[in-house]
C-alpha cells in the first residue's frame, strides 16, 4: 500500500481532523455512558448495484447495527483489502459513496487500514467496518424482550435489496428497475424512541434472510410465538414479479433499509405513525401479532384464511425448475 | 400484480372452498399431481379451508424428486470432473446423492453453476471453447421444449463441447401407475397445468375414459386449485369420468404444438427409473441417436455408476401418495432441510419440504 494511493484515493473522500493526523490510533471524545461497539465485513459481489455499492453498504450495515441496540452512531473505522486490479474508478466510487453515506449518518470516519493482495486472493474489494455508538441510558431494545400482545411492524416495503443484486449479479432483466433500499435506519429508531419510549421492545434490520429469519431469531430468544397477516406486508410489485418468476419468497429476501420493531400494542399506532413520519417508514406497516401460542415459531395467516410456518431457511433461496 | 391476485383472492377462495364443502357427499380422494400445486395447498393451507371435504394425496410430479439417486450420483460425478463446467437449475444442487450434493462439489473445487435456461448453458459453452459445459436436464414436460431446444442449437451451431446429462420424466405413465396399483385411493386427479400448457390434454383423455377417473387440467395459485377441486368433486358426485380444464388462460386441448414437435424431434420416449417407485416403461424422454454427440452420459462413460436408494428414506411411498410425509419415522428426526435423506424433504416442489416447511404448525396443534 502506497503512502500515495492513501493521500490521493482515501483522504480526500474521508478526511477530517482525527484521521488526518495518521497517527498510530485514532483519539476521540465520548460522552459519559454506555458505549455500542459493532464490527462487520463486507464481502458483496456485484460491487455496484443499483442504488448503492460495497461502500454504501459498509456505512449503513455496521450503523444500523448499532441502531438497532439503540444507539446513536458517531465513529467508524473502515479496512480495506483491495485486489490487485481493481479499476481505480470503481475504487472512487466505492469511497465517495461511503464518504456520503458517513455524512448523511453523522459518522466519522477516525482510523482505517488498507491492505492490497494479489489478483485471486481476494473478490475486487472487501471492507470491514467497526462503528461505536452512545446509548441513551433508558432505551435498551433487545430480541429477548418482545412480549405477548406486541404489535410487529415493518418500517418499509420488504425484499428490494436482495432482488437489486440479484438482478445485477445474474444480469436478469425485469421490465421494472428496482434500487436497493440501503439506508442509515438511525432516524427512524429516534423517531420511534420519542414516539414510544420502552414501549419499543424489539429492533432488528433484517438483512441476510429477510424478515423471516430476523422474526424467527426474535421468537426464539424471547420464547414468544409470532404471528404474521400475509395480507399486511408490503411487498412492492416488482419484488413480487421477481418472486414468481424464480420461486423465492419475499420474506426470505435480504433488506439493508427497513427495520422491524416489536412494540407494546398500545403504543403501536404511535410508533406507526412515528415511523410514517419519516421519508424512510412512510410505507410502514403493522404485520402480525406477538402471540401465547406456538413459543419460538413464526406462523402466517394467509390471504385465503390458512395459516402456515414461516420458518428459519437452512441456506440461500435456489431458484427452481419450473 | 395482474392476473395473479385475483387468483389469491380470500373471499373467492373461500366461497369456493364452501361449495366443496356443500357439493361434496362424501369425502372424496383426490391427487394433485404436481409438486408446485402441492406447495400451494400446503402453504396457503387451502386443506383447513375444506374441512375434510376432500383428501389430498400428493402426487409424484416433482421433477427433483423423482430424479433417481443414482442420476445425482452421475451428476456429482461429471460436475467432480477438472474440465467439466455443471450447470443446474438451482434446486438440484441441496439434493443429496449417495455422499455429497452438488453444493459439496463445488466447495471441493468443482465448477458448478445455476444457470436459468438451458440456452444459458448452451451460451456459457460458446463463451468456454475449451471446457466442456454439461447441463442437467431434469423436468416434466414442461422444461422438455427448452432442453430440446438447447439440444437442437448446439447441434446447429456444432458446439461440441456442450452436453446434457438427461433425467425426462412424463406425466400419462405415472399416472397409469398409480391406477393400475392395487392399493390405489385416488379417485380424481388434478392434472399439472404447466404441463398440459405444452401437451395439452388428448393424451388423458384414453386414460379418463379407461379408469372412469375425472381429470381436471388445474393452475398453480390458490383459486385454481380449489375450483379445480370442485370440478372433480362434482364430476364424482354426478358419477362422470372426464378430462375438464380449470386453467383455460394458460392450457388448450392441444397444447403448444411447435413446443411438441421440437421435443419429438430430439427425444424419444425410453424407459425411466423414478426415485422409490423403479422403472416405469415409456415414462421418459431420451437423446434420440443423431445428439449421441451431446449426452453427458455416453461422453463421459457415466452411465456405468449405478446407486441404491437408502431404505430409511421412504420417498417412494410419499411420491406414490401411499404415505403422507410426516407419516415417514425419519420426518423431522433424521430427515430435515439441514440434513435430507431423500430430495423430496430438499425440492422447492418436495412434498415432505413443504409439510415440514410450512405445516408443521397445524400439526403441532392438531395433535396437541
Amino acid at each position: 500500500m502506497s503512502a500515495s494511493l492513501l493521500r490521493e484515493r482515501f483522504l480526500p473522500h474521508f478526511g477530517n481532523p482525527t484521521l488526518d493526523r495518521l497517527g498510530d490510533a485514532a483519539v476521540v471524545d465520548v460522552r459519559a455512558g454506555r458505549l455500542a461497539i459493532s464490527t462487520d465485513t463486507f464481502v458483496v459481489q456485484p460491487l455496484e448495484f443499483p442504488g448503492g455499492n460495497i461502500g454504501t453498504l459498509a456505512v449503513h450495515g455496521t450503523v444500523n447495527d448499532l441502531a438497532m441496540m439503540g444507539a446513536r452512531p458517531r465513529y467508524l473505522t473502515a479496512g480495506f483489502v483491495l485486489e490487485e486490479g481493481l479499476a481505480l474508478d470503481v475504487l472512487d466510487r466505492i469511497l465517495a459513496e461511503m464518504s456520503r453515506a458517513a455524512a448523511e449518518a453523522g459518522v466519522v470516519v477516525i482510523t482505517g487500514d488498507t491492505k492490497v493482495v494479489e489478483r485471486g486472493k481476494a473478490d475486487g474489494v472487501f471492507i470491514n467496518t467497526t462503528g461505536v455508538g452512545e446509548l441513551e441510558p433508558t432505551f435498551a431494545p433487545s430480541p429477548e424482550r418482545a412480549r405477548t400482545g406486541d404489535a410487529v411492524l415493518v418500517s418499509g416495503p420488504i425484499g428490494r435489496h436482495g432482488i437489486a443484486v440479484m438482478t445485477v449479479r445474474e444480469g436478469l432483466a425485469f421490465e421494472a428497475e428496482l434500487e436497493s433500499d440501503t439506508a442509515n435506519l438511525y432516524p427512524l429508531v429516534e423517531a420511534l424512541r420519542e414516539a414510544a419510549g420502552e414501549a419499543v421492545h424489539v429492533l432488528r434490520d433484517p438483512t441476510r434472510g429477510g424478515v423471516a429469519s430476523a422474526l424467527n431469531e426474535i421468537a426464539s430468544a424471547a420464547q414468544v410465538g409470532v404471528m404474521l397477516e400475509e395480507t399486511a406486508l408490503p411487498v412492492p410489485g416488482p419484488v413480487s414479479a421477481a418472486c414468481e418468476m424464480l420461486g423465492f419468497d419475499p420474506l426470505y429476501v435480504a433488506n439493508e433499509g427497513i427495520l422491524v420493531a416489536f412494540v407494546e400494542g398500545a403504543a403501536a399506532p404511535a410508533a406507526l405513525a412515528a415511523l410514517r413520519g419519516h421519508p424512510l417508514g412512510s410505507e410502514a406497516a403493522i404485520i402480525g401479532t406477538v402471540v401465547r401460542d406456538h413459543p419460538g415459531l413464526v406462523a402466517l395467516r394467509t390471504a385465503i384464511g390458512g395459516t402456515r410456518v414461516v420458518d428459519m431457511l437452512p441456506g440461500d433461496q435456489l431458484p427452481r425448475i419450473c | 400484480m395482474k392476473y395473479l391476485s385475483e387468483y389469491r383472492d380470500g373471499k373467492i377462495a373461500r366461497r369456493l372452498a364452501a361449495e366443496i364443502r356443500r357439493t361434496a357427499s362424501r369425502r372424496w380422494v383426490l391427487m394433485e399431481v404436481c409438486g408446485g400445486q402441492t406447495h400451494t395447498i400446503v402453504k396457503q393451507g387451502i386443506d383447513e379451508l375444506l374441512d375434510g371435504a376432500v383428501e389430498m394425496i400428493h402426487g409424484p410430479g416433482c421433477p427433483v424428486c423423482v430424479t433417481p439417486l443414482e442420476q445425482i450420483d452421475r451428476a456429482l460425478h461429471l460436475a467432480s470432473q477438472p474440465n467439466v463446467i455443471f450447470t443446474s437449475f438451482g434446486d438440484m444442487l441441496r439434493v443429496p446423492g449417495s455422499h455429497a450434493d452438488l453444493f459439496q462439489v463445488r466447495a471441493r473445487g468443482g465448477d458448478v453453476r445455476i444457470v436459468y435456461s438451458p440456452l444459458d448453458a448452451l451460451a456459457l459453452a460458446q463463451r468456454h471453447p475449451d471446457r466442456d459445459v454439461v447441463f442437467f436436464a431434469v423436468g416434466f414436460e414442461t422444461t422438455a421444449p427448452a432442453n430440446a431446444m438447447a439440444v437442437w442449437r448446439a447441434h446447429q451451431l456444432g458446439v461440441t463441447n456442450f452436453s446434457v446429462l438427461v433425467s425426462h420424466v412424463t406425466v400419462p405413465p405415472a399416472m397409469t401407475a398409480i391406477l393400475e396399483s392395487s392399493d390405489n385411493r385416488v379417485q380424481g386427479f388434478l392434472a399439472a397445468g404447466h404441463v398440459c400448457t405444452v401437451m395439452g390434454w388428448t393424451e388423458y383423455e384414453p386414460i379418463a375414459a379407461r379408469y372412469h377417473v375425472p381429470i381436471v387440467v388445474t393452475g398453480f395459485e390458490p383459486v385454481d386449485i380449489l375450483e379445480g377441486m370442485l370440478m372433480a368433486v362434482k364430476q364424482l358426485e354426478e358419477g362422470r369420468g372426464e378430462v375438464e380444464n380449470q386453467y383455460v388462460r394458460s392450457v388448450q386441448r392441444d397444447g403448444n404444438r411447435p413446443a411438441q414437435e421440437l421435443v419429438a424431434k430430439v427425444f424419444a420416449l425410453v424407459d425411466r427409473q423414478w426415485r422409490g417407485i423403479g422403472t416405469i416403461p415409456a415414462s421418459g424422454l431420451g437423446l434420440r441417436e443423431e445428439f449421441a454427440a451431446h449426452d453427458a452420459e455416453r461422453k463421459f462413460g457415466a452411465a456405468e455408476i449405478t446407486a441404491t436408494e437408502p431404505a430409511e428414506c421412504r420417498a417412494g411411498d410419499v411420491l406414490r401418495g401411499k404415505m403422507k410425509p410426516h407419516e415417514c419415522p425419519a420426518f423431522g428426526t433424521s430427515c430435515k432441510p439441514e440434513h435430507p435423506l431423500g430430495a423430496p424433504m430438499v425440492s422447492s416442489e418436495g412434498a415432505c419440504a413443504a409439510y415440514y416447511n410450512y405445516g408443521r404448525f397445524r400439526g403441532a396443534v392438531t395433535s396437541g
